[in-house]
């Protein structure tokens, strides 16, 4: 019966955290991947199956889905960046905590332009 | 040993260089380290355009139905775009789902299947995905035109 390792090199902070929030971000891209492109195949079974599929994609729920989802995107994307320039960049491990409120920065500054289009075409007019 | 003189023990001469172990494991890990960085940057550049694209541009998300599909992909550039970025996207994600099950799986059965039934996901998908975007018919016969692009009644 295998147990858990006693002991472990986690240390927490910038550096662990980054790496948890990557892995969790990463996982749940991947899963929401497999399900949009068999949502997305509905198009070769006939138009008003893709129609009544991506529906269920165009209400408030499923809308604040989408902006949770573009938040893990964003987040992945510029802490990828971030990885590369620590493994590539002199610097980076140097700099690798600063790096990471400098991907926070960019993360809220994306999402303020990002929300409010989202979040009108979600709950204003539209359908 | 079979010979007498065979006691005589052998040993590396004290200045011979050093020699890397050769690793029994081919490159794989590497090939897979490099990928991910190098996708990655790729899947940035894809998967914002698609999005601001799809989520950004006019009415958003509530524009999607099936005659905007039909649109984007009667061009040729959103058909290489869309394939370019399911390959690499599921490329990336199976191999990142399988660097996270080599971690926490600690059995060797659970590992295995874990990892069968992430291959399984990933074949199925980019299969289906593929010949989605190649079999395409934008304006097929029997649909309703008001479901279809604009070009489809022209």
């Amino acid at each position: 019966m295998p147990t858990a390792p006693a002991g472990t090199l986690y240390r927490g902070r910038e550096g662990m955290w980054s790496w948890v929030a990557h892995r969790v971000t990463g996982v749940l891209i991947f899963f929401f991947l497999l399900v949009h492109v068999l949502d997305t195949a509905l198009v070769r079974v006939s138009p008003e199956a893709y129609n009544a599929a991506i529906g269920t994609y165009q209400t408030p729920i499923m809308g604040l889905g989408e902006a949770g989802l573009v938040a893990a995107i964003v987040f992945h994307a510029f802490n990828g960046i971030r990885i590369l320039l620590v493994d590539f960049w002199a610097k980076g491990p140097k700099y690798q905590k600063v790096m990471l409120w400098v991907v926070v920065g960019l993360f809220v500054v994306t999402m303020a332009g990002f929300l409010p289009r989202h979040l009108m075409n979600v709950f204003g007019g539209g359908h | 040993m079979a010979h007498g003189t065979a006691a005589v023990a052998k040993l590396d001469s004290p200045r011979s260089p050093y020699v890397r172990r050769k690793t029994t494991r081919g490159n794989y890990e590497l090939y897979s380290w490099v990928f991910m960085r190098a996708s990655g940057v790729v899947l940035i550049v894809l998967i914002f355009g698609h999005l601001f694209v799809n989520l950004m541009v006019g009415d958003g998300v509530h524009a999607i139905d099936f005659g905007f599909v039909g649109g984007k992909w009667a061009n040729p550039l959103w058909q290489v775009w869309d394939l370019l970025m399911l390959w690499l996207a599921m490329i990336h994600g199976t191999n990142g789902v399988r660097t996270i099950i080599n971690d926490y799986a600690t059995r060797d059965l659970t590992r295995g299947i874990l990892k069968g039934l992430l291959l399984l996901a990933f074949a199925v998908v980019v299969v289906l995905g593929t010949l989605v975007i190649f079999t395409f018919d934008p304006c097929p016969p029997d649909a309703p035109a008001e479901l279809l692009a604009s070009f489809c009644t022209a």
